[in-house]
């Protein structure tokens, strides 16, 4: 059988995805204006947003895989969902670097514990511990199941932790929805800011559908070679 | 309803008298307990006026450690054996044995609390009784147990499982942690009673919450 080639659209969606980051990077850079009391390490803000809403996509799909693995117990499912939380993962790490980044001349501390902030970390450990779940499993079917179980208990205590550090006051701005006065960091977007955040959110969607697509490729190129070595071994004994 | 309760209650009973005959498990989490209690005092070298502040902190943070003993040992005294397969074969809903199991784990855990709670008002000379601290302990450590004896489950099939319960419980119960330990404060201290409000209810809606996880997925996570 001869090896599967990458399909042409994923390789279309690679240079695109290129091109959007590229885009988005250049109206970050020369386009969008500094803010007036912020300056120019606003700026971060562009790309903070825009990955931790696609870090939220993928823990938010490897939930949806969870739900639809338990319930059909196919383990393309659990491929899906696994590839969910590693994009997932690393897209909500830059999110809190570059929040870092923002935070510290802005709110004169690299780290508070802000709801925000603290949920953003909690959801890592929660997924660090997924993949530690994973690979203390070797049957196929038990990890996915296993896992599935641990991706929706995770998932729900999510929103949880969230509203309980809300209950303490939160000084992390609300760009978009009803946003607290007393926020600090808080700005208007003038219209080429909405142009540079919209490009890049843009930009970084079609980046994690391009890593998405690749690793759930990857995910069941390996499920299938672990299936040939499985039924090769059997033939030898 | 009536043999599911029956059910609930044979494996609480066979728990609980296999424990008293061989004392590992209460017997290890109190020695535990005290001994974290200990080492907190020590570490922050408390001051009165600190160690009043912490105490809802460091009592709930022994517990959580404490707890994952017993539910750690629990499950896997069922696995040494393969004392699972009999409680498998029984002809009851296997939701009865999350739901047994959970129950002696709570017991467990209560009796822990009973004891590191007066000897850390002791040693401490603080007075912590309180009848909505005792609710917030019920409801806390219920919530607790609720979601280890789901993720103990788990972690039974797993290759390095003892090791693995705290890492995959912690990031889970942190929300109920919190609200454990601000009701608490907020009793022992005094503070807003709007908000002790906002953390019963938390309290409150965690505990039914798990409780319903563990009724749709434990029969999916225990087959053998």
């Amino acid at each position: 059988m001869k090896p599967e080639k990458t399909p042409r659209a994923l390789i279309f969606l690679d240079f695109l995805a290129l091109l959007a980051l590229a885009t988005a990077f250049a109206l970050v850079i020369f386009y969008a204006p500094f803010e007036l009391t912020m300056g120019s390490v606003q700026k971060v803000f562009y790309f903070h947003v825009a990955a931790g809403l696609a870090g939220m996509l993928g823990f938010f799909v490897a939930t949806i895989a969870a739900v639809a693995c338990l319930k059909t117990g196919s383990l393309k499912w659990d491929v899906a969902g696994l590839a969910g939380v590693e994009i997932g993962m690393v897209l909500m790490a830059l999110c809190i670097v570059s929040g870092s980044i923002w935070a510290r001349p802005v709110w004169n501390t690299w780290w508070t514990w802000d709801p925000r902030l603290t949920t953003a970390l909690i959801m890592e450990l929660i997924y660090a511990a997924y993949l530690l779940l994973r690979s203390g499993l070797d049957d196929a079917r038990r990890r996915a199941k296993l896992a599935a179980v641990y991706a929706v208990v995770g998932f729900i205590s999510v929103p949880l932790t969230f509203f309980s550090i809300r209950v303490f006051r939160t000084i992390h701005p609300v760009m978009i929805g009803s946003a607290d006065s007393s926020a600090n960091g808080l700005f208007a977007m003038n219209p080429s800011m909405q142009t540079t955040f919209f490009s890049s959110l843009a930009a970084f969607s079609i980046l994690f559908i391009a890593l998405y697509w690749h690793r759930y490729r990857l995910g069941n190129l390996q499920a299938e070679i672990n299936e040939r070595r499985a039924a090769l071994q059997e033939e030898g004994e | 309803m009536k043999p599911f309760i029956g059910a609930i209650l044979a494996i609480f009973w066979k728990d609980l008298l296999a424990e008293r005959r061989t004392r590992e498990i209460l017997g290890t989490m109190l020695v535990f307990a005290l001994t974290v209690i200990l080492v907190f005092v020590f570490a922050f070298d408390l001051s009165v006026e600190i160690r009043r502040k912490a105490a809802a902190g460091v009592i709930w943070v022994t517990l959580c450690f404490a707890g994952t003993i017993s539910l750690n040992r629990s499950l896997t005294l069922e696995r040494d054996r393969e004392a699972i397969n009999a409680l498998l074969l029984a002809p009851v809903d296997r939701t009865a044995i999350f739901f047994g199991k959970a129950l002696v784990n709570w017991v467990y855990l209560l009796i822990t609390a009973a004891i590191i709670v007066p000897v850390y008002a002791l040693l401490n000379n603080l007075s912590l009784f309180s009848w909505g601290g005792l609710g917030v302990i019920l409801l806390g450590t219920l919530g607790y147990i609720l979601t280890g004896t789901l993720l103990s489950t788990l972690t039974l099939q797993l290759r390095a499982r003892d090791m693995l319960l705290p890492v995959l419980l912690f990031p889970v119960i942190i929300p109920l942690l919190l609200a454990c330990v601000r009701a608490s404060t907020i009793l022992l201290q005094g503070g807003n009673p709007a908000e002790l409000d906002t953390w019963l209810v938390m309290l409150v809606g965690y505990d039914l919450l798990f409780a319903a996880v563990g009724l749709l997925v434990f029969d999916r996570i225990i087959e053998e």
